[in-house]
């Protein structure tokens, strides 16, 4: 997020797009609903479902899956048509304005309403309109945005139209991402990523390898970048790929096409997992190593407001678990480093030194401030939200950009649209919340959400198991009919490896950001019992 | 901000313009009582148990109480001491509080303000009626409104804070009684069991479902921690037994969630004491896995990394992290593959 969790009470109004806020951040889904619903602040909501946010927006737009950008460079197109833009604010602290009002200039409201499937194009002027009033005005996204073939795409749309109304770095404004695991953003900034060191300096760059490989104490340090997770599977399968090393992750679940996961991992020549159960993905492994879960360990996890936090160990060990660090420092160790790390603030310190927006960070100030980075040191109070006064890059850029569809469109043979997501009482693969008695009494088995004139042209019941099938293979799943999709598309939670979701999706990537799109897909539904 | 400047108990105090006199109080460490009021909620000044004496004459409620320039407070006098406690003993006339069957035993507001004031034991009042106990209806919260104290909390903590609007009072006088939903039961309304009103209940009127049976409140320690699911990051109170058995988990009030959780946070722990968890080393030794010491496991992995690392390169091997892991782990674990196996072939799951 550019801004902070608790400037929400500063914002005039919000738009939140592709995020099921209420169930999958709650907490500040409570948050907006509170400012909202008590204080009378304005919502605007675009979604292919009907959320519960929908039900208290000033305007609520069901698209079509897959149709973000169309819907974003609309209103842009009334707020330039109609000067609404923040003509100071795009003078002054941006550029590349023209080349984007261009490309806007044909998304004229019919024109978005043909696109997202919306019958009433006067509601984008409407909102648009509204959009130009709220001073500030915070804008939330989530997975809603980001898992499209054009994802980077949606992302950018969503700071051009921020950028538009004047919204990017001041309080209570801002595009907000809100990540969908407690440590992603910890995670990309350490560097978990095939790209690039700690704080995101490129892998690529002659200075960030002689820079890392003193500090290391190294000095074989690659400058090309390294796989995907999606290409590590693709190359396993290649054979250029022997061996993988994962760390907690549920890859067999978690990702798109799930037999092609399989495929990859039994090709490898060694696959070792650490995790705290015998997941779907560790059945495959050579090797399982048994560690502590976050209630047994200590460390520092970053939330989506980029701030950073101390987990305590509450509980004693199970059996002879170890600590993940501990796990890899042992391996490390016996391949030839010379590692000693005892605590992870030891590991802490080092990635202080390291990894500039983190350097005034310390477990003390972790446990009683609130630290959000960039903290370059320890006398910086953090950043509550980025880009005030000026951009990071110095101006703001807009980027022109075109809607592009899905890479897979409804046809004759799959008529339908698939569109994938998490529900409140479960999380990601369920792992952990179906083990634990009140979430997974709240809903025990996956389901498939069918409009009720889809149902009744199938002629199927509610509670019905049907068939989904897609291109990639097909599932048995209970039907549940209920208005929040539309017809023609339908909604599957990916929580339940019994009705697994992602048998279904397809493994289509944004070309940047290799983000699948599971947000759409083409499948079909059929009756079983007929 | 304006700062005020005021007396309370004979001690110069200061506060900001717009503070209620117990706010100021309570943040120089004066203790007034209160159970109406809760710092995460608006005001309601309706149990009077929190009355002040203001300039030498006025009793005021001082939840409620703006704090002005000069003012003088007296929060304890004779006059006020019999108020507090007729309030109390009307409390206790009308419901029936016997703390031993009592989930909030020990950690109850109510029962430390009967102590605080030496309360004898009470009669029922006659007009006392008996009140709804619903311990089964739902799997997140159990409620026995025989010593619900009408404090309100509940219904503002799920309008405010949750933001659900479940509860609300139905009828007037002592008839008074809280409902969920126009009257339906808590388990059948439209609930979504994150447990907040019951976190603000003074009382054991409203508590949370998996609690009792796993030890008195007294026995637990609470140590805090961030929830391990989505990206907000709530912070949270998490409190074990004599047993390192999980009881039960509480919105941190200094976290990003301001105290609030969602069903995950409150509920979603019981995978750590589930008997799957993993507990020794896995070799996969013809097709099925079987334990092994940590050395064997250790030593087989960085024997068959190097073997594969010198036969078919380092870019041969590639590792996933996590998103649910620490920075530090996912520091680590890339620094490893860059310097020891010296590829970048690392990754996790930002994308999924
Ligand atoms: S548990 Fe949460 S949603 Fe349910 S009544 Fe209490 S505050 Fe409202
Ligand atoms: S249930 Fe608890 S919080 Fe609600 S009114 Fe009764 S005593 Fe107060
Ligand atoms: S308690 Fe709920 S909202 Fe808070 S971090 Fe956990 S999952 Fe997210
Ligand atoms: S606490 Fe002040 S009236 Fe209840």
């Amino acid at each position: 997020m550019t801004n902070s969790i608790r400037e929400i009470p500063l914002s005039e109004g919000f738009f939140v797009i592709g995020s099921n806020t209420t169930e999958n951040h709650p907490v500040i889904g409570s948050m907006i609903k509170n400012e909202v619903i008590n204080k009378g602040k304005k919502l605007i909501v675009v979604d292919p479902r009907r959320i519960e946010l929908a039900r208290y927006a000033d305007f609520y737009f069901q698209i079509k899956p897959g149709t973000n950008i169309a819907i974003l460079n609309g209103f842009m197109h009334v707020l330039i048509k109609e000067n609404l833009y923040d003509k100071e604010y795009v003078h002054s602290r941006c550029e590349g304005f023209e080349e984007m009002a261009h490309v806007i200039e044909k998304y004229t409201p019919e024109y978005v309403a043909q696109i997202c499937g919306l019958d009433n194009p006067e509601d984008i002027v409407e909102a648009a309109r509204l959009m130009a009033r709220l001073k500030p005005m915070a804008l939330y996204y989530s997975m809603g945005i980001t898992q499209f073939v054009s994802g980077v795409n949606g992302v950018k749309s969503t700071a051009n139209l921020q950028m538009l109304l004047g919204n990017v770095g001041i309080p209570g404004g801002g595009v907000n991402p809100l990540r969908g695991q407690n440590n992603v953003q910890g995670a990309c900034d350490m560097g978990a990523l095939p790209n690039t060191y700690p704080a995101y300096q490129p892998v690529a760059s002659i200075e960030n390898k002689a820079k890392f490989e003193a500090a290391w104490g190294v000095s074989n340090l690659s400058t090309t970048p390294g796989l995907t997770l999606l290409e590590m599977f693709n190359h396993a399968i290649e054979g250029n790929i022997k061996a993988i090393y994962a760390m907690g992750e549920n890859p067999v679940m978690s990702d798109p096409n799930q037999k092609h996961v399989i495929e990859a991992l039994k090709s490898l020549e060694f696959f070792v997992v650490q995790d705290i159960f015998l997941t779907e993905t560790a059945q495959y492994a050579h090797v399982v190593l048994p560690v502590r879960s976050f209630l047994e360990k200590e460390g520092t996890v970053t939330n989506t407001e980029r701030r950073v936090q101390l987990m305590h160990k509450v509980l004693p060990p199970v059996g002879d678990a170890k600590d993940d660090w501990w796990v890899i420092q042992e391996v490390a160790r016996r391949m030839g480093a010379n590692w000693n790390y005892k605590t992870s603030e030891d590991i802490f310190e080092e990635i202080r030194k390291v990894t500039p927006s983190y350097g005034g960070v310390t477990y003390k100030r972790a446990e009683y401030e609130i630290i959000q980075w960039p903290c370059p040191s320890e006398d910086h109070p953090g950043t509550q939200f980025l880009h005030k006064d000026k951009f990071t890059r110095g101006l703001g850029l807009f980027t022109p950009i075109d809607y592009t569809p899905p890479a897979e469109d409804a046809d004759f043979e799959y008529p339908m649209i698939l569109t994938t997501g998490r529900i409140l009482y479960h999380f990601h693969t369920g792992t952990m919340t179906r083990k634990s008695k009140v979430l997974d009494e709240n809903v025990r088995e996956g389901y498939v959400e069918v409009n009720p004139i889809d149902a009744q042209n199938y002629n199927i019941e509610n509670g019905e198991v049907i068939s989904i099938s897609s291109r990639r293979g097909s599932i048995r799943i209970k039907a549940r009919i209920t208005n929040t999709v539309k017809p023609n598309t339908v909604f599957i939670p990916f929580h339940f490896f019994e009705a697994c979701a992602n048998v279904l999706t397809i493994d289509a990537v944004d070309p940047i950001s290799k983000i699948p799109e599971y947000k759409v897909c083409a499948c079909r539904i059929e009756k079983i019992n007929l | 901000m304006e700062t005020i400047s005021l007396i309370i108990d004979g001690k110069k105090v200061h506060g900001e313009k717009g503070q209620t006199v117990l706010e100021v109080a309570l943040k120089n460490g004066i203790n007034i009582p209160y159970l109406c009021y809760h710092p995460k909620i608006s005001k309601t000044g309706a149990c009077r148990i929190c009355l002040v004496r203001i300039n030498g004459v006025a009793l005021k409620a001082s939840c409620v109480e703006p704090i002005s320039e000069g003012m003088e407070v007296v929060t304890e006098d004779d006059e006020i001491i019999k108020i507090r406690k007729f309030v109390l003993e009307l409390l206790l006339s009308d419901g029936d509080h016997n703390c031993l069957y009592c989930d909030a035993n020990g950690a109850c507001e109510f029962q430390s303000l009967v102590q605080r004031y030496s309360i004898e034991e009470i009669k029922p009042s006659k007009t006392r009626i008996p009140k709804e106990i619903d311990y089964e209806s739902s799997n997140a919260l159990r409620r026995n409104e025989n010593r619900c104290i009408l404090c309100g909390r509940c219904v503002k903590a799920c309008k405010e804070i949750q933001v659900s609007n479940v509860w609300s009072f139905a009828e007037r006088g002592s008839q008074t009684h809280l409902v969920a939903d126009d009257g339906k039961k808590i388990g059948e309304s439209s609930c979504v069991k994150c447990g907040t009103c019951a976190q603000l209940c003074p009382t054991g009127a409203l508590t949370l479902q998996p609690v009792k049976g796993r030890g008195a409140n007294w026995e637990l320690t609470a140590i805090p921690s961030i929830c391990i699911y989505c990206g907000v990051g709530c912070k949270i109170d998490f409190y074990k037994n004599k047993d390192n058995i999980l009881v039960k988990a509480m919105g941190n009030y200094t976290g990003p969630n301001n105290g609030h959780l969602c069903v995950k946070g409150r509920f979603g722990f019981d995978f750590v004491h589930s008997d799957k968890r993993l507990k020794k080393p896995l070799i996969k030794k013809k097709g099925s896995f079987e334990e092994a010491e940590w050395d064997e496991a250790l030593d087989l992995i960085a024997s068959k990394l190097i073997e594969i690392k010198e036969k078919y390169g380092p870019d041969s091997i590639a590792a996933l992290s996590s998103a649910k892991c620490t920075n530090e782990e996912n520091y680590l674990l890339q620094k490893f593959v860059r310097s020891v196996i010296g590829t970048n072939n690392i990754d996790h799951c930002a994308r999924l």
